[in-house]
């Protein structure tokens, strides 16, 4: 399988914290990749990296053989790369139909200015609604939603974006055991054109869904490998588990 | 945000488009009359609310719908009175070249100066276009050949056609400013109600998502600051029209206050409410005033006080708040209006279809 995603020695500094530290990361084609580590690690500022939302302060990315690293996130967007927030965002004024319609805006055929192109575009946004399990909701105001369905409504804008590379900021947070079950349905469905990355506490979560993990420590890739080497590796335990139980016993 | 608030509001203005379209006739129908209810100076006076008014949907557009809290639009407004000015004095005195050079003249001041201010958000994109209203007033003291000065310019009446009658009488400018107005105000509601007041939304709500998902959303309020200057340059172009003269201090700090309070007092997101703020601020400041001479001041601090207090959605929401009070008091309103917010939250995805994107409510930022 060939890169989709290369991050060489990518650093983000907030003043003297360094949250990503020459962090290096490849992302295959229809990687199913997960992104662990403690809290603080910079998994999230390595997404946010990635989808433009935030700069670097040096290193670079680049995505399908090309230099994102100051390209700006709409125009990664529209590149092929889309994203869920660790909060889940949507509009909360517009209905939930209009929100995936705003992720479908750019990255449909049709053309969304005109009546019956917005038809089709809706009519592609009803299937995405159906695949997270938000039929009915389809008219509700989205501020109304419950937490769970926001995140499953902030999955669906991200989907209809027809993205090469899905980026996932804890998508199971805050999620009941039923939404998970929905949510890793409607993951194992995607097709094998999206590669996606995933930053997730939920460590059943990634045991299901991801073929790859990367463990990031203090603003640095620990290790990468599949999920069985990454449970057995020790340097593993000592950083990550091993904080864990600390945290556990305090 | 107040997500029951927003509910019931969504829900009934679904319920009261009928009405709402109704009443809109009426006021359309009365202001066209109205020449022949009231005395040449509430004309006068009516005129110069239609103006201001319009000057106010500019930054209501702004405020209330791409959430970029506006004290400049002065500014763009100034320049359409000022080239319109420009053009009188060099014999293009027809009112429909003016008012279209006017609205160019004020988008394209708006465009330079908006790639500036749409960087800011909040406060300090309103302490930004405050300066540039201010930096814009300044220039028209200093720049005499062109603004005449701190002692303004003063032009000959103008005419519709070229080649038309001049437009003199207190009636005739009334009935013009109006169709102007109307037009300008009509256009601008339709815009806001088509898919582009979907992504002004969008813009003003979630700022990252709609960036995540692809909108340039600078573009898009670069767009929106521009189309918000050439509806004031018209604005200033009709002030020349109605007044015949313009100087420094008709385009003063003050006047973008009073604006943002109009749209305040009228409710942000409300084209009509801007003109029903403007109206009664000036008919505050002039009529009132004039009752108790040297106090419109007060009256206008009372008018903020009042607004604020009582009207948190502004004029455009006074009959939902009149309805979430009747539900409080367990009257029902049969067929117009959910019983109550928290049913209209708590139902199972039954809210019926609305064709209208955004519906008007507090703000939300």
């Amino acid at each position: 399988m060939t890169d989709l995603l290369t991050v060489t020695e990518l650093t983000r500094s907030y003043g003297s914290f360094v949250a990503l530290d020459r962090a290096d990361l490849t992302v295959a084609e229809g990687a199913r990749h997960a992104l662990i580590g403690p809290n603080g690690a910079g998994k999230t500022t390595l997404l946010n990296l990635i989808a433009g939302t935030d700069l670097a302060t040096s290193g670079r990315i680049a995505f399908a053989g090309r230099d994102i690293t100051w390209q700006r996130p709409h125009r990664r967007s529209r590149g092929g790369i889309a994203r869920t927030f660790q909060h889940p965002s949507v509009v909360p004024v517009a209905t939930v139909l209009d929100n995936v319609l705003l992720g479908a805006w750019h990255h449909h055929t049709a053309a969304p200015w005109r009546r019956a192109g917005r038809r089709r575009i809706a009519d592609d946004c009803r299937a995405i609604l159906e695949t997270v399990g938000l039929t009915g909701l389809e008219h509700r105001q989205a501020g109304e939603l419950s937490h769970g369905r926001r995140r499953m409504l902030d999955l669906a804008v991200a989907l209809a974006g027809r993205p090469r590379l899905l980026l996932l900021d804890e998508p199971a947070a805050g999620l009941t055991d039923a939404d998970v079950t929905v949510l890793l349905a409607v993951l194992r469905d995607l097709s094998d054109d999206v590669a996606v990355l995933l930053v997730e506490h939920n460590l059943d979560v990634v045991a299901a869904f991801a073929r790859t993990v990367t463990v990031l420590h203090h603003g640095r890739p620990l290790v990468t490998g599949t999920p069985a080497e990454i449970q057995a590796d020790p340097a593993v335990r000592e950083a990550y588990l091993g904080r864990r139980k600390v945290a556990e016993t305090a | 945000m107040n997500t029951r608030l927003s509910a019931v509001i969504a829900m009934s203005s679904r319920y009261g488009t009928v009405a709402r379209r109704a009443a809109l006739a009426v006021v359309v129908v009365w202001l066209l009359v109205l020449p022949q209810l009231v005395d040449t100076y509430t004309l006068v006076l009516a005129t110069q609310a239609l103006v201001f008014g319009l000057l106010a949907v500019g930054v209501g557009v702004l405020t209330g719908h791409a959430g970029l809290a506006t004290m400049g639009q002065v500014a763009p407004y100034a320049v359409g009175a000022y080239t319109t000015a420009w053009l009188t004095r060099h014999d293009i005195t027809a009112g429909l070249l003016q008012l279209p050079a006017a609205a160019l003249a004020g988008a394209l001041f708006a465009a330079v100066t908006g790639i500036v201010v749409i960087r800011a958000r909040g406060v300090v994109a309103l302490m930004l276009t405050l300066a540039v209203g201010e930096l814009t007033a300044t220039a028209a003291v200093q720049w005499k050949e062109f603004t005449g000065g701190s002692d303004g310019v003063s032009t000959p009446p103008a005419r519709i056609f070229p080649g038309g009658a001049e437009l003199f009488d207190d009636q005739d400018i009334y009935l013009y400013v109006l169709v102007v107005a109307l037009v300008v105000a009509g256009i601008t509601a339709l815009v806001l109600r088509s898919p582009a007041g979907l992504l002004l939304a969008g813009v003003r709500d979630n700022e990252d998502r709609m960036r995540a998902a692809g909108h340039p959303v600078d573009r898009y309020l670069l767009l929106t600051y521009t189309g918000a200057g050439a509806i004031s340059g018209i604005s200033g172009a009709l002030l020349m029209t109605y007044a015949r003269y313009v100087s420094p201090q008709d385009v003063g700090f003050d006047i973008s206050a009073l604006a943002l309070l109009a749209v305040v007092i009228g409710g942000v997101r409300s084209t009509a409410g801007a003109f029903a703020g403007a109206g009664l601020i000036v008919f505050t400041r002039d009529k009132l005033g004039n009752w108790w001479p040297g106090h419109a001041p007060l009256f206008l601090g009372i008018l903020f006080l009042i607004a604020v207090y009582l009207l948190p959605n502004g004029a455009a929401g006074v009959a939902q708040q009149l309805r979430s009070l009747a539900d409080r008091m367990g009257l029902r309103v049969p067929g117009l209006v959910p019983r109550t917010p928290a049913a209209a939250g708590a139902g199972d995805g039954t809210v019926p279809a609305s064709g209208a994107p955004v519906p008007e409510e507090a703000d939300a930022r």
